[in-house]
C-alpha cells in the first residue's frame, strides 16, 4: 500500500467537492495519517478469503409487476431546491455550438 | 405513575387498562421535554402537534377495544429517520430545512404500535462520529455531566433517554452508534442482526453495516421497542425475510448453563484501573448468576478499525454523492452544473464527512480499489470468520462497549483518536451480529468529578436477539447498576 502523497484536488474532483488550499493541506495530511494507520492490514493473511460485501447471505428480490400507490409527487418535489412545473431546475448542461 | 420516569412496559399497561390516557402522557412529557431540553439539547426538533395528534388517535383505539404494544410510549427519533412532514436533517446543513415525504418502516411501526413522537434527535452528521459534536446543527450534552458528550452518533437518542426526555428513542449503529453513547449516557442501547429491522426511511450513511436498533432505561422496554419495530420488509431488500421471534416475552432470570466467552485479546490491563475494574466485576457478575466463563480468541479483532475506516467511508462516499443540490435540500449555484454540485457539498457538508467522503473516494479510485477497498473486504471476511469459531465455545462474547466513560468536549481533536473510541463495537458491526450495551458500573472519568456510567457489551451470534436479550435481562435483574447514578441536578428537577 502507498504512503506517497496524495492527489486530493484529484480526490475531491472525483468526489465533487470545492476545496480550499487550507483543506487541501489539513484533508491531505490527515488522509495520509489514516493510511498509514489502515496498512497495518499488509500483515492479514487473506490470499485464500473471499471478499465479504455483506454479512447476510442476499439474493435479488423480486415482486409481483402489479401497480401500488408510491409517494404523492409534488410532496417530493417539495423537498428540492429548484423545483420547476414538477421537474428539478438545473443549471444549463448542453454547450452552445460555435 | 410518573410518566416522566416510568418505564415503557408500565406506561403501555396503564394506557391500555385506561388508568392514564395517552393524552395525559402527552400534556405531562410536552412541557417537561421542552424545559429539560434546554439544558440536554438532545432535540434537533419538538413535534408537539403530533405527540398530540398521535396520542389521541391512540386514546381512540383503545376505547375501540384495541391493546397496543407501545401504547402512549413518548419515542424520540433520530434524525436519520423519515417521518412524513417532520424536518430531517441528519444533522446537517445540506438538509437543514427538508421535510420527509415519508415515514419509514421502523418508525412507521413504531407508531402503529402505540408510540408518542416527541422529536427528532441530534446525531453525529449522517451519523459519523463517536460524541456527538459532529453535528452541523446542536451540541447535546450528557445527562450525567453536561461537560462531557453523550457518545454517538446517536447523541441526543441516548442523552433523551439517559435523562428522561424519553422514555424509549431509535438509533442506527454502523460501528458503535448505538451500543457507545447508551455506555456513555447509562442506558441500554441494541443494535439487532444486520438485516433484522427494515431501513426503509433511514438515510442511508454505510449501507452493508448500518442498522436500526432502539434505546431505553431496561433491557425489557428495548425488547418491546425491537418487537415492535423488527421484521421483515418488501421496502428493503436486504431485510431478512425469516420468521421473526420476538424477544420480551422470553427474558430470562439466570444464567445457568451459558458459556459466556472472554476475548483474550481485549485485556482489561489496556484499560484505566478502574475502568478495568468494574469490566473484571462485571464479568465476575455473570458467573455469579451461573454462567460459564470461557476464553476465546479474535486474533484478527485489531484489524477491525482499519477494515471499518476502509468499508464505511468507501460506502459512505457512494451514498452520498445524492447530495448535489439537484433533488434535496441545499443547492449553492455555480456557473456551470459541475461547479454546482462542488460548490453544493462544499457548503453543505462538515469536515467529518468531507474526510470520509475524501477517503472512501481515494479507497474506490482506479490503482487503489484492490489494495485498500477489496483488502478491507477481506479483511471482514476473516473477522466474521473469528467470531464464528469463538460461538463454537460460547454462547455471548462480553467486552467494555467502550474503552473509557464519556469524555470532556473538543478531547478528541485529532480523528483517530476519536475513531479508536469504537475498537470493541466495530469488530461486532463488522460480522454484522446482534449487540447491546448495558449499563455495567461506573468509573470517576479523566478530569471529571463525578462518576460516570461504563457499559457492557454483549454479541451473540447471528439472528439470536432472543437468547441476547435474555441474557442483558438476567443480568440487569441481579444489578441494577443503571439505578445507581443520576443525572445531574437540572435534568432532574
Amino acid at each position: 500500500m502507498a504512503t506517497e502523497r496524495i492527489d486530493v484536488r484529484g480526490v475531491a474532483r472525483l468526489a465533487r467537492l470545492a476545496l480550499s488550499d487550507e483543506e487541501v493541506e489539513r484533508y491531505g495530511s490527515q488522509l495520509e495519517d489514516l493510511l498509514k494507520h489502515v496498512d497495518d492490514l499488509k500483515q492479514l493473511d487473506t490470499s485464500d478469503v473471499a471478499a465479504t460485501a455483506q454479512v447476510i447471505e442476499s439474493r435479488n428480490v423480486m415482486r409481483p409487476d402489479t401497480l401500488v400507490p408510491c409517494l404523492d409527487h409534488d410532496v417530493v418535489m417539495a423537498g428540492a431546491p429548484q423545483p420547476q412545473h414538477g421537474f428539478f431546475r438545473v443549471p444549463k448542461i448542453i454547450a452552445e455550438v460555435g | 405513575m410518573d410518566p416522566v420516569r416510568a418505564s415503557a412496559r408500565d406506561i403501555a399497561r396503564a394506557v391500555n387498562a385506561r388508568e392514564i390516557s395517552a393524552v395525559e402522557i402527552a400534556e405531562t412529557m410536552i412541557p417537561h421535554v421542552a424545559s429539560v431540553d434546554e439544558h440536554l439539547g438532545a432535540y434537533l426538533t419538538l413535534t408537539p402537534d403530533l405527540m398530540r395528534e398521535h396520542a389521541r388517535r391512540v386514546d381512540a383505539r383503545i376505547a375501540a377495544g384495541e391493546s397496543l404494544p407501545l401504547a402512549g410510549v413518548p419515542a424520540a427519533i433520530k434524525d436519520n429517520m423519515c417521518l412524513l412532514g417532520t424536518r430531517t436533517t441528519c444533522a446537517s446543513k445540506i438538509l437543514e430545512h427538508w421535510i420527509a415525504p415519508y415515514t419509514g418502516t421502523a418508525v412507521a411501526r413504531l407508531l402503529d404500535a402505540g408510540a408518542l413522537p416527541i422529536g427528532k434527535t441530534n446525531m453525529d452528521e449522517f451519523a459519523m462520529g463517536s460524541s456527538g459534536e459532529n453535528s452541523a446543527l446542536g451540541k447535546t450534552k450528557n445527562p450525567y455531566d453536561l461537560d462531557r458528550v453523550p457518545g454517538g452518533s446517536s447523541a441526543g437518542s441516548a442523552s433523551a433517554v439517559g435523562g428522561f426526555a424519553a422514555t424509549i428513542s431509535t438509533g442506527s449503529d454502523t460501528g458503535g452508534s448505538i451500543r457507545e453513547p447508551a455506555a456513555f449516557c447509562n442506558v441500554v442501547g441494541f443494535k439487532p442482526t444486520y438485516g433484522r429491522v427494515s431501513r426503509y426511511g433511514l438515510i442511508a450513511f454505510a449501507s452493508s453495516l448500518d442498522q436500526i436498533g432502539p434505546f431505553a432505561r431496561s433491557v425489557e422496554d428495548v425488547a418491546m421497542t425491537y418487537d415492535a419495530m423488527g421484521g421483515h420488509d418488501p421496502m428493503d431488500a436486504t431485510s431478512v425475510d425469516m420468521p421473526f421471534e420476538t424477544t420480551a416475552g422470553h427474558l430470562r432470570e439466570d444464567l445457568r448453563g451459558v458459556r459466556v466467552g472472554i476475548v483474550k485479546e481485549f485485556a482489561t490491563s489496556d484499560l484505566a484501573p478502574d475502568v478495568a475494574a468494574a469490566y473484571e466485576k462485571a464479568y465476575a457478575d455473570l458467573a455469579a448468576l451461573g454462567a460459564e466463563l470461557v476464553e476465546v480468541e479474535l486474533p484478527t479483532a485489531k484489524y477491525g478499525l482499519s477494515t471499518y475506516y476502509l468499508i464505511a467511508p468507501a460506502e459512505c462516499s457512494s451514498n452520498l454523492a445524492r447530495f448535489d443540490g439537484v433533488r434535496y435540500g441545499l443547492r449553492v449555484d455555480g456557473a456551470d452544473v459541475g461547479e454546482m454540485y462542488e460548490k453544493t457539498r462544499a457548503a453543505g457538508f462538515g469536515p467529518e464527512v468531507k474526510r470520509r467522503i475524501l477517503i472512501g473516494t481515494y479507497a474506490l479510485s482506479s490503482g487503489y480499489y484492490d489494495a485498500y477497498y477489496v483488502k478491507a473486504q477481506k479483511a471482514r471476511t476473516r473477522i466474521a470468520d473469528d467470531f464464528r469459531r469463538a460461538f463454537a465455545k460460547c454462547d455471548v462474547i462480553a467486552s467494555p462497549a467502550a474503552s473509557s466513560p464519556a469524555f470532556a468536549f473538543n478531547a478528541k481533536s485529532d480523528p483517530y483518536s476519536m475513531y479508536l473510541m469504537d475498537y470493541y463495537t466495530i469488530p461486532v458491526s463488522l460480522a454484522g451480529l446482534p449487540s447491546l450495551s448495558i449499563p455495567c458500573g461506573s468509573a470517576l472519568p479523566e478530569g471529571g468529578s463525578r462518576p460516570m456510567p461504563l457499559g457492557l457489551q454483549l454479541a451473540s451470534p447471528l439472528f439470536s436477539e432472543r437468547a441476547l436479550l435474555g441474557y442483558a435481562h438476567a443480568y440487569e435483574r441481579a444489578t441494577q447498576h443503571a439505578a445507581k447514578l443520576a443525572p445531574v441536578q437540572v435534568v432532574t428537577s
